[in-house]
């Protein structure tokens, strides 16, 4: 079964075509990196998938749940309790972490399982200090977001996403709002939940990261996948438009 | 005539007047979240006649309001409400009044609100409810709080303008004695009366703002 199903998505802000006829399967375990220059829609598409946009053609499916199907050449949507339970298959990682920042870092994990996953607090509250422990983090439990550095507060936030025990994780470039220093502690965390088999699809301009982690790699450019392959066949790819992408990365 | 004297016989007026202020506040502040909704409302309708609500209220004086709401009875429906309809006419105007104010430092502290943290609750699987009360609420409170505190000390001092409804208030009672008496004391009383609600005021939302300063 196919963990994530993306059939000819399009979508467009007003006149501006930003994704036309993306499809994207995701199996489980499955870790693909989205690389892409600037613009070329990368977030938009990681934003329809996790329905926080609404696309105007494609279909899209979770576990084989649909949320999205095609009708007369437009998109529908599933109705709200069917959508509501399809959210529960997913989380995404934010480039800017948006913890919330009246909670601690316990209760910024602990609360959506207790208040929307009706599940008894101290069964949420021991996964969340395991989760806690796991992102080396344990000793921040109560501790508020504005207390961490940004390394730690993206920590929080996979941590945060992890709690509600989604089968796919996105992530939405998890380390460009960090300096290079912190930006390393993030990486290992993902890694380390690639190799603990979580299904993730990561937009990413850390190159080798993508190299390393990836089973699969989308290369976008102007509201295409203009390439998809392994890191060897995407990286060492002579496409044109891949090399240049390569190139300017390389000068900055 | 004594301090003391003068003190017992404002005290009536004290009683009214914290009346007012507190009636005044507990109608007006969730009011004014209705009023903030309405104001940022997909409904172009809603938010035309909450913008309009608002100018108004903001762009006239307070006493005028005041005699509006106590007046249209009679000039709408040539009703005579008498006497009995002063205090609540007097409730209603600064009720309607502060409304408005408060609705205009809500949506200030709803719209700083950063989009992010709808999105992440959203991701989260909070419902629309739980992601304002659980979510944006609490960092919209932190946020207005000066704000407020400045609503409500004004309002501490506005109370005095029910004499224009022939309440007798604490002002109004010093007024009296002052004329009465030819004495200045009076006034003093009240100036410390309402210097004293305010500080008192003030302490009580300091001690909050700094409860909320935990993060
Ligand atoms: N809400 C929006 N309204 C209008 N245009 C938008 C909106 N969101 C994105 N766009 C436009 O869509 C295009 C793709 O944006 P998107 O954020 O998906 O690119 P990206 O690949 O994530 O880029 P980056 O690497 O800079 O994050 C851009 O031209 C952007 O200006
Ligand atoms: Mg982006």
């Amino acid at each position: 079964m196919n963990y994530l199903e993306m059939n000819h998505v399009r979508k467009s802000f007003g006149d501006l075509e930003v994704l036309k006829d993306i499809s994207l399967t995701v199996q489980q375990g499955e870790v693909i990196s989205i690389i892409g220059p600037s613009g070329s829609g990368k977030s938009t598409l990681l934003r329809c998938a996790t329905l926080l946009e609404t696309m105007d053609e494609g279909t899209l499916s979770y576990l084989g749940q649909a949320a999205v199907t095609m009708e007369q050449g437009h998109s529908v949507y599933a109705k709200p309790a069917e959508l509501d339970a399809i959210k529960q298959c997913f989380g995404l990682v934010f480039q800017s972490f948006h913890l919330f920042p009246h909670y601690s870092v316990l209760k910024n994990l602990i609360d959506a399982p207790i208040h929307v996953q009706k599940r008894p607090k101290e069964e949420a509250t021991q996964e969340a200090m395991e989760l806690l422990e796991q992102m080396g983090l344990a000793d921040k439990a109560n501790a508020y977001p504005h207390q961490l550095s940004g390394g730690q507060q993206q920590r929080v936030a996979i941590a945060r996403a992890l709690a509600r025990k989604p089968e796919v994780l996105f992530f939405d470039e998890p380390t460009s709002a960090l300096d290079p220093e912190l930006t390393g502690e993030v990486l290992k965390v993902i890694k380390q939940l690639a190799e603990a088999n979580m299904t993730m699809i990561i937009v990413t301009h850390e190159m080798e990261f993508a190299r390393k982690v990836s089973d699969r790699i989308l290369f976008m450019d102007k509201g295409y996948v203009v390439l998809e392959g392994t890191p060897e066949t995407v990286f060492q790819s002579d496409n044109e438009r891949m090399r240049e992408f390569l190139g300017k990365l390389q000068k900055e | 005539m004594s301090f003391q004297v003068i003190l017992s016989q404002l005290a009536s007026g004290m009683l009214l007047t914290i009346s007012i202020f507190v009636l005044t506040l507990l109608f007006s502040m969730p009011l004014g979240f209705f009023v903030a909704f309405g104001r940022m409302a997909n409904n172009k309708v809603i938010r035309f006649l909450t913008q309009l609500y608002i100018s108004v209220m903001r762009g006239t004086p307070l006493m005028l309001q005041l005699m509006v709401v106590y007046f249209f009875p009679w000039y709408l429906f040539h009703i005579s409400l008498g006497s009995f309809w002063r205090f609540p006419a007097i409730i209603l105007g600064f009720t309607i009044n502060y409304a408005a104010y408060f609705a205009e430092i809500y949506r200030s502290g709803i719209e700083a609100i950063p989009k992010g943290q709808y999105e992440a609750a959203k991701l989260l699987g909070y419902t629309k409810a739980q992601t304002f009360l659980r979510i944006i609420l609490p960092q919209v409170i932190k946020i207005i709080l000066p704000a407020v505190t400045n609503e409500v000390i004004t309002l501490v001092k506005d109370t005095s303008l029910a004499y224009t409804l022939s309440c007798i208030e604490m002002f109004s009672v010093a007024k009296q004695i002052a004329a009465a008496e030819t004495s200045m004391l009076p006034f003093a009383v009240a100036a410390l009366f309402y210097y004293l609600f305010n500080l008192l005021v003030s302490l009580g939302m300091n001690r909050l703002e700094k409860k909320m300063s935990y993060y």
